[in-house]
């Protein structure tokens, strides 16, 4: 019986890098419930969206190293992606500008306007694969780990190590920071309420003067933020390729209805969930019940409920189930 | 005649263009490309009937392709003896317990009313059955695999010829689209299509990683095929006489005999190719009738009038008494059985099976292009779309290299712009289907032959 080893065990292993994936979903869950609840449609372009924000950060960072700014122990991403949020928010008031706003004006039905994202997913996968191309891409410099399995391990003298990536810890803390920041504008400011009438009810906010256009253009704005950060932190902790973000969009999506379509906390809490369940499900277990249980009763199969080729599936079918018992979600989104 | 002009028109144009693709690049390059189309016309017909008769939103069709796909595998892939010795027994308990497990659900599910008890009681019927299914079908699978696994590693199928594939995956597709359709049909529009996106994803990963069954990402090849293989046909007399008859003022311009018989031989192996090929395409032309005769009928008859009806105002159609929901069950139902035939088709014309390649923008988003391109509602022009878009999708590369050294014909040829751009003319295939998509959205958002309805 060795609980502190099983908790080690548990927090290197599931906890911490749960805790950063849920994190990175939160900000893409986000980005899609903001765009369903005040746009009114749900984008398919999410994921091309947040892999068009990496690569201009990527393209920044690039620059930034062959001028020597880097940022220490820090990756020089982060200085990259200010100036790629820039970009971002321009791509897509553009895009909105030439696509979107025709069919939002002559107030077609969301179906179409889903199929119409189909189209921008189509045109920024191809712009992305065009200027950086289609591999695997590796942008993260600086101290790689915060804490290593080895150190840890003689810190404390346990068994297991517990190893804290950077790029984890970066995650978690600029998740925060923005979600707070984004709770804030929400329920605080005067535009942030506007926004929130606006989702709510289109036609009584427009009678008390709120001005549609403003609205559409923050929402953009907010959208190019977290879609670019949360696009970036990914690249930074795991690598950028294209087809790897274009698949992300489907446990974003998930994410967004699971907690609850056009409910920004919804959708924050959603990420983790579909992230922990995740791993929860496809963790082999073995060494956990090892320290547990007395000896001569270890298991001797993996204990693992799920082999980890299915992880995206355990995501998706806990979406289904949520769809079948409660399909405004959790957290009670826009009703169906 | 009048009316059906532009029906014509477009489908004239269509066919110059490949048989100019013939002329310029190969005559096996069209072929492949026609044969491809017809697949994609299936498709799109199956996609065409959920979303322009009924307006239901399937993003699922990657699923269904795949399952056509693995009922090729289960038809026509002889039986693996030693596998099923092996390890047959446990597949078939388990499959037997399965068959226990959803009919003690649905026991359940009639006996009591809906309240907690009844959520925790099918809930502990699951789990406990999904854990006594794994301690049984565990052994089994690995034994299975254990089998030869660099040959075989799976349980085989039934040694049947490939073609009844065509129709067991028609039925594949159709019982997924039951199940899919009983859970979420229900649901708005856009979340119907999210659902169903992710639901294919879940059989993609299954097929992918069930090796048991599908030998998975390993893939399976040398499939049977409907049509003769190429390098008997090199061999047979007949087919030798009849390319030396096609081309024989080609060949008498040759004197000398050896050079004769070498140029010969070239051509019977060039032409055994494009046999091939023709054979194909006279199959897949077959099932593309077919199915175009029985859709068009369907369209004009007192059902179709129904479907649109319930398309264009639910509340009405089923104030009329029209059972909105048995009517959208069944028509989920039809059209991925359609598109479970295109999956058949496509591997039988592979003669590979690779769960690996069933991508979502290939055998989902490509599809829907096709179908909004050629004008949801027409079957005609949904065949058009078939046809445009993946010529489209072929063709780009070309086109595309053409206009980048047409643009950046005065840079050097080592000039970094001009390697990336050529390094990257694949990519402009993805360029220009959203680029079409959305100006076939904006300007003709019915598609190129819209759906046009008269009373006859």
């Amino acid at each position: 019986m060795d609980y502190v080893n099983a908790i080690v065990l548990l927090l290197n292993y599931i906890f911490v890098p749960a805790l950063a994936y849920g994190s990175q979903l939160a900000l893409g869950a986000i980005f899609v419930t903001l765009i369903y609840g005040i746009l009114r449609f749900a984008n398919f372009a999410t994921g091309d969206m947040m892999s068009f924000g990496t690569m201009v950060t990527i393209l920044f960072t690039w620059y930034f190293q062959s001028l020597g700014i880097t940022l220490g122990i820090l990756p020089t991403a982060l200085i990259a992606i200010p100036f790629a949020i820039i970009f971002m928010v321009g791509y897509m008031l553009l895009i909105d500008k030439f696509v979107f706003k025709y069919y939002r004006i002559s107030k077609s039905p969301p179906v179409q306007l889903a199929m119409v994202s189909i189209g921008v997913m189509f045109v920024t996968q191809a712009v992305v694969r065009i200027i950086i191309g289609p591999s695997d891409r590796r942008f993260f410099d600086g101290e790689k780990f915060l804490i290593k399995a080895g150190e840890f391990k003689e810190m404390t003298g346990l068994n297991e190590g517990l190893a804290i990536k950077s790029t984890q810890v970066i995650t978690i803390i600029v998740t925060f920071i923005l979600v707070s920041a984004l709770f804030w504008f929400l329920n605080k400011t005067k535009t942030g309420k506007s926004m929130r009438a606006y989702s709510d009810n289109e036609d009584l906010a427009l009678l008390s003067g709120i001005d549609p256009k403003k609205i559409v253009i923050i929402t953009w704005i907010i959208a190019g933020v977290l879609a670019t950060i949360g696009g970036a932190l990914y690249g930074l902790d795991k690598s950028f390729k294209p087809f790897t973000y274009f698949n992300n969009m489907l446990p974003i999506f998930a994410a967004a209805i699971v907690g609850g379509i056009g409910n920004p906390f919804g959708a924050f809490l959603g990420g983790y969930v579909i992230a922990f369940s995740e791993i929860l499900l496809t963790y082999a277990y073995k060494k956990f019940f090892m320290y547990l249980l007395p000896e001569g009763l270890e298991p001797n199969t993996l204990v693992q409920l799920l082999s980890t080729d299915y992880k995206f599936a355990v995501s998706f079918s806990i979406l289904v189930i949520v769809l079948l018992y409660r399909p405004s979600g959790i957290f009670r989104g826009k009703i169906l | 005649m009048r009316k059906n002009l532009n029906v014509i028109a477009a489908y004239i144009i269509m066919i110059g263009l490949i048989i100019l693709v013939g002329i310029f690049q190969s005559w096996n390059i069209a072929l492949s490309i026609f044969n491809l189309c017809l697949i994609s016309a299936v498709m799109t017909m199956g996609a065409n009937i959920q979303w322009g008769y009924a307006g239901l939103i399937n993003f699922g069709i990657m699923g269904y392709t795949a399952l056509g796909g693995l009922a090729a595998v289960l038809i026509s892939v002889d039986p693996v003896q030693e596998a099923w010795n092996a390890g047959g027994s446990n597949i078939l308990l388990s499959f037997l317990l399965i068959i226990g497990m959803v009919l003690a659900v649905r026991y359940v599910l009639k006996k009591y009313e809906k309240s907690k008890v009844r959520t925790y009681i099918i809930a502990a019927i699951v789990i406990a059955g999904i854990i006594i299914i794994r301690f049984v079908s565990e052994p089994g699978i690995e034994a299975i695999e254990e089998v030869n696994p660099a040959k075989t590693g799976f349980l085989g199928g039934l040694g049947l010829p490939i073609i009844f594939s065509w129709i067991v995956g028609a039925v594949f597709a159709g019982g997924l689209a039951f199940v899919i359709g009983k859970v979420a049909l229900g649901l708005r529009a856009d979340y119907l299509a999210i659902a169903t996106l992710l639901i294919s994803e879940i059989v993609i990963a299954i097929i992918k990683h069930e090796d048991w069954l599908t030998r998975g990402v390993k893939n399976v090849i040398g499939l049977k095929r409907p049509a003769p293989y190429e390098v008997n046909l090199q061999q047979t007399d007949w087919f030798i006489n009849l390319v030396e008859k096609f081309n024989s003022s080609r060949l008498n311009l040759i004197t000398d005999l050896m050079e004769r018989q070498a140029a010969l031989n070239q051509l019977v192996i060039e032409g055994s190719s494009i046999f091939v090929k023709l054979c194909y395409s006279g199959l897949f032309l077959i099932v593309v009738i077919i199915l175009l005769i029985l859709t068009q009928k369907a369209l004009y008859s007192p059902w179709g009038r129904m479907m649109r009806a319930i398309r264009d105002n639910e509340e009405a159609a089923n104030a009329m008494g029209k059972n909105v929901v048995k009517q959208h069950l069944l028509i989920f139902v039809l059209g991925s059985a359609i598109v479970g035939i295109a999956g058949a088709m496509l591997v039988t014309q592979d003669g590979l099976f690779t769960p690996g390649s069933y991508r979502p923008m290939r055998y989902t988003f490509l599809i829907w292009v096709m179908v909004i391109v050629g004008g949801s509602g027409n079957n005609f022009g949904a065949i058009l779309g078939g046809f445009v878009v993946w010529f489209l999708w072929i063709e780009s590369a070309p086109i595309g290299l053409y206009l980048v050294n047409l643009t950046t014909a005065g840079l050097a040829d080592t000039n970094f712009l001009k390697v990336h751009l050529i390094e990257s003319v694949p990519y402009f295939r993805f360029l220009m289907m959203g680029i079409g998509l959305l100006l076939i959205m904006r300007y003709r958002p019915k598609g190129i032959l819209p759906e046009k309805i008269e009373i006859k």
